[in-house]
């Protein structure tokens, strides 16, 4: 194995382990942090912030960096476009979210801890990105 | 530890998860020169679109999720978990699909990437996917919908 694959496989080992520990990777925990009306639960409120506190200091040492460890340059967004679908599509992931308490990470992440119902979200996420990727060829 | 009136708030195992997802875009970003976003990153492996990442470099990030999991599991002797019915999981992964290619990310390239660099549109992408969940479970619960078993 090169590094890029072991650098991209450690990064995801560690990322689902985040998912997990934080609990991110159960729906009654996730939905409980939504239910900001209700029976709110603020973990996730803790987790988000470990997540970009750790994130902020690495953005403010990165353009200290001439290139990537093992890759030729940075591959950083540079839209600053607000479209249409970038709130559109939001809210509906925003609505997915809530209905089961899953987001794209934790679903994957999930299929050892509850295979047959994340292996059912995931096949449905991707049937969904299949669906994206059909209208945009059309269109 | 607990939160004065959150006994079921789980603090230093949140933050403690949150550092290591923090770690793990890190080492994606200083590594790869790319952001751990997953909803694109899966995308990518499957060949659904996405970034220009490597197939094979995408593979090995979505392979790690999971095995993450499982290290938490040895290590905790297993990990608590209610997950809604098959259709209902198949109806939200279904909209969780369509929403974050539209909205070109979700929880972790906007929520975590994103908002650490002050990126307008994660700031907002991330402020319209909370008010939307935070919605629909308030409209779930109003309507008496229990979906977690």
């Amino acid at each position: 194995m090169n590094a890029r694959l072991i650098i991209s496989l450690v990064s995801g080992t560690v990322f689902g382990a985040g998912l997990a520990l934080g609990g991110m990777t159960d729906p009654a925990r996730v939905r409980g942090f939504l239910d900001l009306l209700g029976d709110w639960d603020p973990t996730l409120a803790f987790v988000m912030g470990g997540a970009v506190l750790v994130m902020v200091l690495v953005w403010q040492f990165q353009p200290r960096m001439v290139r990537p460890l093992f890759a030729e340059s940075f591959a950083v967004p540079t839209r600053k476009d607000l479209t249409p679908s970038l709130i559109g599509g939001s809210a509906l992931f925003g609505i997915g979210w809530g209905i089961a308490g899953l987001c794209p990470g934790p679903g994957i992440a999930a299929l050892v801890i509850e295979p047959a119902g994340a292996a059912i979200f995931v096949a449905a996420m991707l049937a969904g990105m299949g669906l994206v990727r059909l209208t945009e060829r059309n269109s | 530890m607990t939160l004065p009136g959150f006994p079921d708030a789980a603090p230093l195992a949140g933050l403690a998860g949150g550092v290591l997802i923090g770690l793990a875009a890190a080492i994606m970003l200083l590594g790869m020169g790319r952001i751990a976003g997953v909803s694109g990153i899966a995308a990518r492996a499957a060949g659904l679109g996405g970034s220009g990442m490597e197939r094979s470099a995408a593979w090995a990030f979505v392979i790690g999720l999971p095995l993450g999991a499982l290290v938490i599991m040895a290590a905790t002797g297993g990990i608590e978990a209610s997950f809604a019915s098959p259709l209902v999981l198949a109806i939200a992964g279904l909209v969780v699909g369509v929403g974050t290619r539209l909205g070109s990310g979700c929880t972790s390239g906007h929520g975590v990437c994103g908002m650490s660099r002050f990126s307008g549109r994660s700031i907002v992408a991330t402020l319209t996917f909370m008010a939307t969940g935070f919605a629909t479970v308030a409209a779930m619960n109003a309507l008496g919908l229990t979906v977690l078993q």
